[in-house]
């Protein structure tokens, strides 16, 4: 890998990036994106942020959580109630702060005894601490209780979720690239070979999994600053279930699959609206179907890359979870 | 004492149910290794196939309770079937996606069907005797549901234990492909093992619904949660196991909510699991296996 990260990739990245916003302002001026499709971008960037942090756990690492959403409700209410102090922007980013210090404590209290748990143990337990985060929200008073919090501030635009949809994106291809990354992925492959190796794995599990975290609660504080709303009840398991499927119709361990995999499910979405409670049945129908005929999910362990662009085969295959 | 004990009751009830759907959790995981994530669902779709046999077809409780158990059981063999079986040698994170998937699908198929709304059961389905037993409390539907459960259970045992097929079912939980070996037909096996499940949560299913007079489309998630907490409570994949844990689950939830407050009984039932997954995480009576190199 070249040294000097102004090489000709990165400003082909740039481009690219630069051209998919253009292309999104171009639509909505020219009026083809209107303001209900506009905040459907909104929630799937949201997903991205939330399903990155939790591929980052399970796709890399191989640390099957079902506790995302446990996370990503302390993002949201960190951030809905600082907004309630401090106005604008500049609370939001504190907000987000405090919430991903809160976060990053509680995934590590959480992260470091819970993580020796491997396989289907892991998830439950991973999913108990989801809920448990959950039920203490709902009953303390600062959060309001079951009520939730109204009234927030709406900063979400285009531009800010964007805008972190793209940091999240470096940051996540960074890691998986670093040698955390990649101490991350030789536990997914093998974790008693990688201990030999010298790895420490529980370090390595810990980090990845209060990096996930900390995504997930970024993800929660632009949830609630778009919806302007947060109650407990939205951070239940099916919310974690969510980012879960984005993960794994995406590809584990695949980034790239993971954005795509958000557009793809916020279409479907879409375009199943006008067939009201039908939709859901179509929804599950659809999910058992991929997972049958396409297990690898969409992407299967490929990244999109401008390197690849040759067409050469991706480098890392990836094992199962904990098998 | 006497409240402490009204509560036991009570949890005993309670505990039941949760340890019949936690069987079904449990036969599953121990046969296949799937957390069926659709099994809370068997118990709904056993509510309102019970609500039927009750209030259209006019059955009294233990016709309705035999026709809502194989009807049951034979949507748990279709579901393994279609979704389960081509996915038996796929990762762990696609087959839980799977069985979340017909979750969704029985939830929003028995939504559409039957309407989103809260169904009340016939009050009469059952006499509503009560007893007063050195000033506890007993009603006759709580120790009904704690009969049908011990009898089922009974049952399960036996079958499990003293027969040609309970005997196949070990083999197949133990090593499938020596069974198959054997000349044991593991996918037949493993239809029976759904159905015998799903048939134990249509039990719990019709059970609640007599007891709480109440059911809707998606009953069947807070419960099923409960349920897996106590199948991997007792060791997932034991039977008797998955017993110990729905008592001590229900008894235990019952208790918190009798003398402290009812908000926080989940996060305890979840802290609760979490500390003995921390220090025995193979529950209450698994065996510890050393990792092998």
């Amino acid at each position: 890998m070249e040294k000097n990260i102004f090489n000709k990739y990165t400003f082909y990245w740039i481009l690219t990036v630069a051209l998919f916003y253009l292309a999104i302002q171009g639509l909505i001026s020219a009026n083809i994106l209107r303001a209900y499709y506009q905040s459907i971008l909104l929630l799937i960037g949201i997903n991205i942020i939330l399903a990155l942090g939790l591929n980052l756990i399970i796709g890399i690492t191989g640390q099957f959580s079902l506790g995302h959403a446990g996370y990503m409700a302390i993002g949201a209410y960190s951030a809905a109630i600082t907004l309630k102090y401090v106005n604008g922007i500049q609370g939001l980013i504190l907000g987000m702060l405090i919430g991903a210090l809160i976060t990053a404590l509680i995934a590590f209290l959480v992260g470091l005894p819970v993580l020796r748990l491997k396989g289907d143990y892991l998830a439950i337990a991973t999913l108990g601490v989801g809920e448990i985060i959950r039920i203490i929200i709902l009953n303390l008073d600062i959060t309001n209780k079951a009520a939730g919090i109204n009234n927030i501030d709406r900063l979400a635009s285009i531009p800010l979720i964007f805008g972190f949809v793209i940091l999240a994106v470096i940051v996540t291809s960074n890691f998986k690239r670093s040698a955390l990354g990649r101490a991350c992925i030789s536990i997914f492959q093998d974790e008693i070979a990688s201990e030999a190796m010298g790895i420490n794995v529980t370090r390595y599990k810990v980090m990845s999994f209060i990096f996930g975290a900390i995504l997930a609660s970024f993800g929660g504080a632009l949830f609630a600053t778009t919806y302007s709303v947060v109650r407990p009840e939205f951070f239940g398991l099916n919310q974690s279930i969510d980012t879960l499927v984005i993960v794994v119709f995406g590809g584990m361990g695949s980034l790239t699959g993971t954005v795509v995999a958000a557009f793809a499910l916020g279409i479907i979405n879409l375009l199943l609206q006008p067939l009201g409670d039908t939709r859901m049945i179509l929804y599950a129908m659809a999910l058992i179907a991929i997972m049958i005929f396409r297990p690898k999910g969409l992407m299967g362990s490929f990244e999109a890359s401008w390197k690849n662009f040759k067409l050469r085969k991706p480098k890392l295959a990836h094992g199962k979870v904990n098998e | 004492m006497t409240q402490f004990l009204q509560q036991i009751v009570n949890g005993l009830s309670l505990g039941s149910i949760y340890a019949l759907i936690a069987l079904g959790y449990t036969m599953v995981y121990g046969i296949i290794k799937l957390i069926n994530f659709a099994h809370g669902d068997m118990y709904m779709l056993g509510a309102y196939f019970g609500f039927i046999a009750i209030t259209i077809l006019k059955l009294d409780f233990l016709p309705s309770l035999v026709i809502t158990m194989t009807a049951t059981a034979i949507i748990g063999i279709m579901i393994e079937r279609i979704a389960y079986r081509p996915l038996r040698h796929s990762t762990r994170v696609v087959a839980l996606i799977t069985a979340i998937g017909v979750s969704f699908l029985l939830q929003n198929s028995v939504a559409k069907i039957m309407g989103v709304s809260i169904k009340g059961f016939p009050m009469d389905t059952l006499p509503t005797q009560t007893w007063h037993i050195f000033g506890i409390v007993i009603t006759l539907k709580q120790l009904i549901i704690l009969v049908t459960a011990v009898v089922l259970m009974v049952l399960l045992t036996v079958i499990v234990q003293k027969t040609k097929v309970g005997r196949a079912m070990r083999a197949v939980a133990v090593d499938a492909d020596a069974a198959r070996l054997m000349g044991i037909n593991v996918d037949n096996i493993i239809s029976l093992t759904f159905a015998i499940g799903s048939a134990l949560a249509a039990a719990a299913g019709i059970l609640v619904g007599v007891y709480y007079n109440s059911i809707d489309p998606l009953m069947g998630i807070a419960p099923g949660l409960k349920a897996f907490v106590a199948a991997v409570f007792g060791g997932i994949g034991i039977i008797p196991g998955a017993m110990i844990g729905g008592f001590t689950i229900g008894i235990t939830e019952v208790l918190i909510s009798g003398y402290w407050s009812s908000m926080f009984k989940d996060a305890i039932v979840y802290g609760l699991l979490i500390f003995v997954l921390l220090v025995k995480p193979s529950g209450l009576l698994g065996k510890n296996r050393k990792e092998k190199v």
